[in-house]
């Protein structure tokens, strides 16, 4: 039979690839002054950081938007 | 608003860092959860989520050509109902591309045959993952590869064509404009296409780093900026009903959107005037 397409059995597996590779700019999250807003969590393109705001380096590509979006400045950007 | 904790778009993927589409598509997911079937049409999402042999998709995830996502969305939604399973979500996520251009005669006919279905069309104004070919949805003056700025072409000449709109012709019961800058708003709406029987549109303005020419971390700082200065507008229509469901407090000069974005950094004065008058134009008509 001529094959029609392909499947791809393993849900989520792209997390195979660890994307903090990319990064140049890595986000330090001070829990001290964050006030728990969610901005970071709601805006994070890879969906990388968990409720408790510790960020996964594995995957983080270092976009800053968290950063950028912290209404106290608690994430800030240091070079790699 | 309550927030689902869980995400069904797993990282790792190869999206551009700072990219607005897996914002988009997160959110959404959240708000859809785990009964939930996704088709995409070709484009960047496609290509981001999907380096074979691995997906990002925690829920069944279909991958079509680019003109025909609404019409295998119909038939995955009509065998569901054929099964009895009519509590499983049906989503499209198309580009503008798809959408707009390719996809359009496809999901005209979804739309106007009444299938129970959402789709979301995630707009970052061009064919991008292509090299930015402009798109039916490129915006008027938008340099892109194929509409460039130069002494032979001014950029994009032509407006930016008003899908929301033509969804609406359609008598569908629900359309929507949303952005991932208001997360809440977008949200809400999902929720509510969801929930309602018949199909949904939901037209997502996402910026996007390559194809608009800004630095990563503005991706949210420029959906924003599209909707406080007028430039998008966030609305929607229930059975007929057109609502806005954000109003700027004070609108800001679109300016300040234009010059903050590479593809418009051509523009002469006049033309951001021609464009300002435009947006006025129309915000006046939404009464935003």
């Amino acid at each position: 039979m001529v094959s029609i397409g392909a499947a791809v059995k393993e849900p989520g597996s792209t997390r195979k690839n660890k994307t903090g590779s990319w990064r140049t700019f890595k986000p330090i999250l001070d829990k001290e002054t964050c006030i728990k807003c969610e901005n970071c969590i709601m805006f994070c393109p890879e969906g990388c950081i968990n409720k408790d705001y510790d960020i996964d380096y594995d995957y983080c590509k270092g976009c800053g938007i968290c950063a950028e979006e912290c209404p106290v400045k608690a994430i800030k950007m240091e070079r790699e | 608003m309550e927030i689902p904790e869980k995400e069904f778009l797993a990282p790792g993927h190869r999206a551009c860092a700072g990219c607005g589409a897996t914002i988009g598509v997160r959110l959404a997911l959240k708000m859809l959860g785990e009964n939930t079937v996704a088709i995409s049409a070709t484009g960047c999402l496609e290509v981001i989520t999907t380096p074979y042999p691995e997906t990002s998709w925690e829920i069944p995830w279909m991958h079509v050509a680019f003109e025909n996502a609404a019409a295998v969305a119909s038939g995955v939604e009509s065998a569901l109902k054929s099964q009895g399973k009519t509590d499983t979500t049906v989503v499209v996520f198309g580009g503008d591309g798809g959408t707009a251009d390719i996809g359009l005669q496809a999901l005209s006919g979804a739309m106007e045959r009444g299938h129970n279905l959402i789709y979301i069309c995630y707009d970052n104004e061009a064919y991008m993952n292509t090299g930015i070919q402009r798109s039916g949805s490129t915006p008027y003056g938008a340099s892109t590869t194929t509409s460039p700025h130069g002494k032979e072409s001014f950029g994009e000449d032509r407006p930016k064509k008003n899908m929301p709109m033509i969804m609406a012709a359609h008598g569908i019961p629900y359309i929507a404009t949303a952005s991932i800058s208001y997360p809440e708003d977008f949200m809400k709406k999902v929720k509510k296409a969801s929930e309602i029987e018949g199909p949904a549109y939901i037209h997502l303005q996402q910026p996007c780093t390559t194809g608009w020419g800004y630095s990563p971390e503005k991706t949210i700082e420029l959906g924003r900026l599209a909707v406080e200065t007028g430039s998008w507008i966030l609305y929607e229509i229930e059975e007929g009903e057109f609502k806005v469901t954000y109003r700027p407090l004070q609108r800001r000069a679109v300016k300040e959107y234009l010059n903050a974005q590479k593809r418009f950094k051509h523009l002469t004065e006049l033309e951001k005037d021609r464009i300002q008058s435009h947006v006025d134009a129309v915000c006046i008509e939404l009464k935003v």
